[in-house]
């Protein structure tokens, strides 16, 4: 959402048709600081990260204070959040262990979901996972989290024979050790960060192509682009369908492979 | 003299090829669990996070395009 220069009408931030910046680049993710001289680091993300996870305490003690055998609304949301994940990711990627994961899983996915969130409420339309910092945080807490859960389960040197030696004829060895040290340890957190980031970069910048993308054709200095401009709003509100999908989509991916990952660590054979 | 001209930034193109392969990838997953689902509808359940992961993995080349396209 174009936030700078704007008119201000009845509370709405109107942006005046020949100041949008059309062409959106990687600055519309670097916001001020929120506080006129506050730290740098006081942008709308880190409020945000805030909110999520007072919004996400309060809303689970809430649920949960009082629990009945006939669940209110909150409760059954809870309930149903927490069963989907322990059900639907933890008891079916890692088997009867996966409920000892069920919390961890259950918060990573319901935290990862509402930061997606914020990408398509109204107002804040900007997700905190559209910058690397914050799902490169929780891949490192998955990555340690399997590698440990490998260690302790196994011991040190027998996980990394399983992890690492495949049950292949002795000279082909010394090519899949490498392969599977990079695919493991290496490949893992990088594409669990990357993918949860760059799908929300990408869908925030799909959603600023086709509304800003709007100002620019009605800008436009020929007559018979500025009608085109209703075409590219209503791609952007359809987009912003596709993104909801994408949201939820994603915070069930990264939950789901890192529930494999584990259950890869606990795994006997490789 | 320039005869012809163009402006504006190659990785948009660039991103357009690259965008090729994981798109062929995830429309074979997809057809593969379409299939698996019309011919053991049963098994629908079964598969399904496979069906994820495997997108997932192989989404994940087409969202580095992106990515890259921004750093480079």
């Amino acid at each position: 959402m174009p936030s700078d220069g704007g008119e201000v009408v009845s509370g709405l931030a109107f942006v005046r048709a020949e100041e949008v910046p059309f062409p959106p680049s990687v600055h519309d993710f670097y916001p001020p600081s929120l506080v006129e001289g506050g730290g740098y680091w006081l942008t709308r993300f880190t409020l945000l990260v805030w909110v999520a996870v007072a919004l996400l305490i309060v809303f689970f003690l809430l649920a949960y204070r009082d629990p009945k055998i006939v669940p209110d609304r909150k409760q059954w949301l809870a309930e149903s959040v927490y069963g989907f994940v322990r059900d639907g990711v933890g008891r079916e990627m890692i088997g009867p262990e996966g409920l000892r994961f069920a919390p961890y899983l259950a918060t990573l996915f319901s935290f990862i979901l509402l930061m997606n969130l914020f990408a398509i409420v109204p107002f804040i339309q900007v997700s905190p996972n559209s910058h690397i910092a914050f799902p490169a945080m929780l891949a490192v807490i998955s990555w340690i989290m399997f590698m440990a859960v490998g260690v302790r389960r196994h011991g040190l040197v027998k996980y990394l024979k399983i992890s690492l030696v495949p049950p292949a004829p002795w000279f082909v060895l010394p090519i899949l050790i490498p392969i599977e040290f990079i695919s493991t340890f290496l490949v893992r957190p990088f594409t669990l960060a990357v993918r949860l980031f760059a799908n929300m970069f990408a869908g925030h910048m799909i959603l600023l192509v086709f509304t800003l993308g709007g100002f620019a054709l009605l800008n436009a200095e020929a007559l018979f682009l500025k009608p085109i401009s209703l075409l590219s709003w209503a791609m952007a509100i359809a987009l912003t369908f596709l993104e909801a999908m994408v949201i939820l989509l994603q915070a069930y991916v990264f939950v789901v492979l890192t529930a494999s990952y584990v259950q890869g660590a606990l795994a006997e054979e490789h | 003299m320039d005869l012809a001209q163009v402006e504006g930034s190659l990785s948009a193109v660039g991103y357009g090829l690259a965008a090729i392969g994981p798109g062929i990838g995830v429309g074979l997953i997809f057809a593969a669990y379409i299939q698996s689902t019309a011919r053991q509808p049963e098994s629908a359940r079964l598969t399904q996070p496979f069906l994820w992961i495997g997108f997932a993995v192989v989404e994940a080349l087409a969202l580095l395009g992106i990515a890259f396209g921004f750093v480079f």
